[in-house]
């Protein structure tokens, strides 16, 4: 590949030694050498905060596949955000695995695209979601505010700042959160969600742009956040800046995995892009997951990093709204809940 | 003339595999909704709100080029000054910069903590995150596009036709109204339809200083990336439509006036 675009780019010294026939040999030789080197690619298409989660865990995978089987294997990662990775896929983008932000949107690629079953989700235990997350608060030093719990969020003067629902995954765990809590609190939710949204002075369309809009900026009081970006946050962006929250009760935010069956059998990785995913559920990776802050769902190792994530009281997404083709629905849907916060009377 | 079915055999072929073939593939996307389903979505209140802050911003932020950009135009041109080279160039960084790169150095100055911002807020003027902001960015990513198309023409503009003018006894307004401002007006159009144009589509660096809030600060890209966001394709081709078939004839318009003026000043 490399030799014939050179002789493509004009440089005469190549161009004039470069006959069809050489390029022909370099590239059956390239060839050659990938095969004996029974080099196995895997393609993981993820969502935006997981990069360096998944550097550290295919980099394990990859050590313990060739301890196995002595083959190699690369696995190249693709992230964005976790409903457009999902349209790529769904467009053609050939994933051999998806490990995105939230189920809707594999979902999305079982049905548009039928690349998996529609049942994917009970393939693998715990939902498919070997490793979970939860929503807390990030909020200026000190607290000036003094935001407790989600009700200090739906009082009058303070400002928050979570990106839109409607275009961001993320956002979505935020939103049923508060939802969640006002339910248990008996509180009526619409009115609940719709005077923190009040609150809100900016809707941006992603989570890292809502992060800078609130650790760069200086809007808001307060940003809605995953745990895991929020340890990231504090530790990136300064403990003597920013301090985390966690709220008496969140919601059990868990990010699922699924193989993507059309592409592996296509491409013949089924058994290494299945060893992939198992491979979640071994306590090594549980560690790894610990350590970029997402919770384990492994017990032990929950328990050896008792003091990194604070006992909280977790509700399910199936507790308050189903699952997410009733939450896209009933929510998230042009004319949905959300919708109806900002339409005018 | 020779050459004209082979030059146009390609013209046409190049425009339908840069322009029409894409186009046409946003209408066809869009067909798969029923006509009813099409007005109510391209209708919806949200969307005739992002529509209403779109075109407005574009268009004013094209108008206030179309002003200050033949002023910037007309003193590079006009005078000679040590470091004109580099204000010459710097017109064009607009172009050349990452629009989210713009998006964001303009959003950090224009917060209520940003240099700019932090002398507004006083005043009580917001500009980031509110309409204004996007009115900003839209003027930053519009300014080359008239000041490089008018540039030529005042260049082209001889001195001596002032020379004759104030000779004939007119004063300065009348030269600049009756002799200056008929000439470049052409190009004029020109630069402020590239301008709105290039304001109507643009995404990038709006997103970080428009605040996003519905009805008050949404564009019409946003709604569409919204859309798809909701794998709403058809939802999101039908106002893709609305715009393209509405900029369309706006730059139609746009061009018969530009016709008629350049014949009008031809005629004089």
């Amino acid at each position: 590949m490399r030799t014939r675009r050179s002789g493509e780019g004009g440089n005469r010294a190549w161009g004039q030694c470069l006959s069809v026939k050489n390029i022909l040999i370099a590239v059956a030789l390239t060839l050659a050498a990938t095969t004996a080197d029974a080099q196995v690619n895997l393609l993981n298409v993820s969502y935006d905060p997981t990069r360096e989660l998944y550097q550290d865990f295919n980099a394990a995978f990859a050590k313990h596949w060739q301890a196995k089987t002595g083959e190699k294997i690369t696995v190249r990662q693709s992230h964005g955000g976790s409903g457009k990775q999902g349209r790529s896929v769904i467009d053609g983008l050939q994933a051999d695995v998806v490990t995105l932000a939230l189920a809707y949107d594999i979902d999305e690629i079982a049905e548009r695209a039928r690349l998996l079953p529609a049942d994917w989700q009970k393939r693998l235990p715990h939902n498919s979601s070997p490793y979970t997350s939860t929503i807390v608060f990030l909020v200026r030093k000190g607290n000036p505010k003094g935001i407790k719990d989600w009700d200090d969020l739906a009082k009058p003067g303070v400002a928050v700042i979570t990106p839109n629902p409607k275009t961001s995954g993320g956002a979505r765990w935020n939103y049923l959160a508060a939802w969640g809590y006002a339910e248990r609190k008996k509180l009526v939710p619409q009115d609940f969600v719709k005077a923190l949204y009040k609150n809100v002075p900016v809707l941006d369309s992603g989570a890292r742009g809502a992060l800078t809009t609130f650790a760069e900026r200086g809007m808001g009081d307060v940003f809605i956040s995953w745990e895991n970006e929020a340890f990231l946050a504090v530790n990136e962006l300064g403990k003597n800046k920013f301090e985390i929250v966690v709220p008496s009760v969140s919601i059990l935010a868990e990010p699922p995995v699924a193989l993507v069956d059309k592409v592996v059998d296509k491409k013949g990785t089924r058994k290494v892009a299945e060893a992939y995913l198992q491979y979640w559920y071994t306590a090594e990776a549980q560690e790894i997951a610990a350590k970029h802050y997402y919770r384990p769902i492994d017990a032990e190792i929950v328990a050896k990093h008792v003091s990194r994530f604070p006992k909280i009281s977790l509700f399910t997404l199936g507790q308050v709204a189903g699952d997410w083709q009733k939450a896209q629905k009933v929510h998230f849907a042009d004319g949905g809940i959300f919708d109806q916060i900002y339409a005018r009377k | 003339m020779p050459g004209f079915e082979l030059s146009l055999g390609f013209t046409l072929l190049y425009l339908s595999l840069v322009v029409l073939i894409p186009l046409s593939a946003v209408f066809m996307k869009s067909f798969t909704l029923t006509f009813d389903n099409f007005v109510e979505t391209v209708s919806a209140p949200r969307v005739l709100a992002s529509f209403r802050l779109s075109f407005g911003a574009a268009f004013a932020a094209a108008a206030v080029n179309a002003v200050f950009g033949l002023l910037v135009a007309w003193v590079l041109v006009r005078y000679r000054f040590p470091g004109r080279k580099l204000v010459d160039a710097l017109v064009d960084l607009p172009f050349a910069l990452p629009t989210a790169v713009a998006g964001i150095a303009l959003t950090s100055l224009y917060a209520a903590n940003g240099w700019i911002g932090s002398v507004l807020e006083p005043l009580g003027v917001k500009v980031a995150f509110t309409p204004l902001g996007v009115l900003v960015a839209l003027v930053f990513i519009g300014l080359p596009f008239v000041v490089r198309t008018v540039q030529p023409v005042l260049e082209d503009l001889e001195p001596e036709l002032e020379d004759a003018a104030a000779t004939l006894g007119a004063t300065r307004l009348q030269t600049f109204t009756r002799v200056i401002f008929p000439a470049v007006l052409p190009a004029l159009i020109t630069g402020f339809a590239l301008a709105f144009a290039r304001a109507l589509g643009e995404y990038g660096s709006v997103i970080f200083i428009a605040g996003n809030m519905p009805m008050v600060s949404e564009i019409t890209p946003l709604l569409i990336i919204t859309k798809l966001e909701q794998y709403d394709y058809a939802g999101a081709t039908a106002i893709a439509v609305v715009m393209l078939v509405a900029s369309f004839a706006l730059l139609l318009s746009i061009n018969w006036l530009q016709w008629r003026s350049r014949r009008h000043s031809a005629i004089r």
